[in-house]
């Protein structure tokens, strides 16, 4: 079975005055229907790893592939084609467009893939959203949204292209316990129901020992890997 | 595509006020700039117009662009020769009746020969210098406007058997002769006439108002001893465009000297052309103002956006988009600026349209202002509102699109 993602040596530096490290020499594999957790101080660069993973940030060397893919070569608009088909973000905030509904939000990367027609949208978006326990929810705006029901519906838009990975940043960060739990159970079940690769970073370790997966880090660098 | 021009209107219509200011910016622009185009065309239309109007077309006269060479000249091919006494021509159109009859075969337009002479005009010990054009009234009434500008008297009564003459008002003043007097006419040749005052005219020249005078072009010709010469023919075409080509054939085939209204008007034109340039100036600057406009709120708007241009790259939207996305809003604020601004440059139009006033010189005449109305000023001020609006949305969308996701994502957490 060939890794869904796959680093090699995976190096960033910030260019400042005084370079920076972020996260250095990181090889990991990562298989279909993992559910891995990237633990660490802050500061360990987990989420710098998170960003290189997504396509968001480049490398300063090392190499990275996505589904066998090389990503070296790739300009931006591959980059961000492959951000559209291939990967889905949660981040620590929603991040939904304020402007737009729930439903609208989801429809959003559907609609920029371009693959469905308006009505298979509208209909995938609403499926998912009450899957999720939103079906009340479809037409409010984040503003008219709990916190929980917020990152719930920023799941949804993850999910909107069926990507195979989803990746996570501090997911239930900014989240009382009983909607922490609610999310996480969710993107427990993606992985278990739906199949999907999760990679979560997460400072919460009670959360990380139930995930299939740990890698810790410290200073940039894998400081321990446990399955 | 359809998904940015959502969210592109989803941005500018989230800040009302700030873009109603921007759209109300480039409309003031453009309705202003169609009105001014209007007026400007208008008069130099109304302009262009009395030119035509007043003027033949093409006028040929007895001269040549470049003075004759003498026989001497000719003869002796590579010697100078100075102190020659030139030869006399005869004065005058030769053969002017085969001349007429060639260019009423091909010209499309109305043609009138005539001579012109100096003359003094005499009456009661009063002398007034004069140019006596010689004229045939009924070809003359195809070519000159002059007929409309008679205060007594009409052009027709030159016809009307003896010895007539039409004189501009002012001379008449000058000699303090009226209708109806007889005047006596004395040539540069020395032969004198008496002539009957059977008309006065007005043209509002004065120039011609006191030193023109008409008279048969048999008179003429008698006055100044010159049976059956002419040494002007002047054409009105049909179509007053075509005066430069018909000068162009007549002049390389007739030889005499034929010169079209372009011409000898050439640096009224010109004038008329830096007056265009002025006003397309003046055009672009509002423009320019109003991109300022357009160029803010777009900025203010990636500024604000910064976090959802963030979240839609993180989503997979490409630089592209985002570009696209920012000038689409630059120029939706130009598209809808132009459109306000065709209502209100139709409605500036037909307010000027409406003004009536009175001339204060004349007194009676109440003139509308000269307006022309042509669709291309619109487009032109449109290309101007969009071209603005495109270059002052594209310079805040450029910068927007190459937003680092990960700087604002981490700024957020």
């Amino acid at each position: 079975m060939s890794a869904l993602i796959e680093t090699e040596n995976l190096t960033r530096i910030l260019a400042e005055t005084v370079p920076v490290t972020l996260v250095k020499d990181i090889t990991l594999s990562i298989g279909e229907r993992e559910f891995v957790a990237v633990t660490g101080q802050s500061g360990s660069g987990k989420s710098s790893l998170l960003y290189l993973l997504g396509l968001l940030d480049r490398p300063t060397s090392g190499a990275l592939r996505i589904a066998g893919r090389d990503t070296e070569p790739m300009d931006e608009a591959e980059r961000a084609s492959t951000r559209l088909s291939m990967l889905g973000f949660v981040f620590q905030f929603h991040f939904l467009l304020p402007e737009f509904t729930a439903r609208e939000n989801v429809e959003l990367p559907m609609r920029k893939l371009g693959r469905l027609g308006r009505t298979e949208m509208h209909e995938r978006a609403g499926e998912l959203l009450r899957s999720l326990g939103l079906g009340d929810h479809l037409d409010k705006r984040p503003d008219q949204l709990s916190g929980g029901q917020r990152q719930r519906t920023a799941v949804a838009r993850a999910l909107a292209n069926d990507p195979p990975i989803i990746l996570a940043d501090e997911p239930t960060g900014s989240l009382d316990s009983k909607n922490s739990e609610q999310v996480f159970l969710i993107l427990e079940a993606l992985v278990h129901e739906r199949g999907k690769t999760v990679v979560a970073v997460t400072h919460d370790l009670d959360m990380a020992v139930r995930m299939d997966r740990r890698v810790h880090l410290v200073d940039g660098r894998i400081a321990a890997e446990e399955h | 595509m359809r998904l940015i021009l959502e969210i592109a209107i989803t941005h500018i219509t989230g800040r009302g006020r700030q873009t109603v200011v921007a759209i109300l910016g480039v409309a003031v622009g453009v309705g202003f700039s169609i009105a001014m185009a209007a007026l400007m065309q208008g008069g130099q239309d109304n302009f262009v117009e009395q030119l035509v109007n007043t003027m033949p077309h093409v006028q040929i006269t007895d001269e040549q662009r470049t003075a004759r060479r003498q026989p001497a000249e000719a003869a002796f091919d590579t010697v100078a020769i100075f102190g020659l006494r030139p030869r006399e021509d005869r004065r005058g159109i030769i053969n002017p009746t085969a001349a007429l009859t060639w260019l009423r075969d091909w010209v499309p337009g109305r043609i009138a020969a005539s001579l012109k002479t100096q003359a003094v005009i005499r009456y009661s010990g009063r002398d007034v210098g004069a140019t006596l054009i010689g004229i045939d009234p009924e070809t003359e009434r195809g070519v000159s406007p002059i007929i409309d500008d008679f205060r007594e008297g009409n052009f027709g009564a030159l016809d009307t058997g003896g010895n007539n003459i039409a004189i501009g008002d002012v001379m008449a003043r000058r000699l303090g002769a009226e209708f109806g007097d007889t005047i006596t006419a004395v040539s540069s040749e020395g032969l004198t006439r008496n002539f009957k005052i059977v008309g006065l005219f007005h043209t509002g020249t004065t120039a011609r108002d006191e030193g023109e005078a008409y008279v048969l072009l048999k008179n003429a010709q008698i006055l100044s001893a010159r049976p059956n010469a002419i040494n002007e023919i002047r054409i009105k075409l049909d179509d007053p465009n075509a005066a430069p080509a018909v000068a162009r054939r007549t002049e390389a085939e007739f030889g005499y000297k034929s010169v079209a209204w372009q011409e000898a008007n050439e640096s009224l034109l010109e004038a008329l052309v830096i007056r265009n340039v002025i006003m397309y100036t003046v055009v672009a600057a509002i423009m320019l103002v109003a991109g300022f406009g357009i160029f803010n709120i777009i900025s203010t708007i990636t500024h604000e956006k910064a976090r959802d241009i963030a979240i839609m790259k993180s989503l997979g939207f490409a630089e592209g988009d985002m570009r696209r996305l920012f000038l689409l809003e630059g120029v939706a604020i130009g598209f809808a600026g132009s459109a306000l601004g065709w209502v209100l440059g139709f409605s500036l139009v037909y307010a000027l349209s409406l003004i009536r006033f009175e001339l204060a010189a004349t007194g009676q005449e109440i003139t509308r202002l000269p307006i022309t109305w042509s669709l291309l000023h619109y487009i032109i001020a449109s290309a101007f509102a969009l071209g603005s609006a495109a270059v002052a949305g594209y310079l805040p969308a450029r910068r927007a699109s190459r937003v680092n996701p990960v700087d604002i994502i981490r700024g957020a957490t």
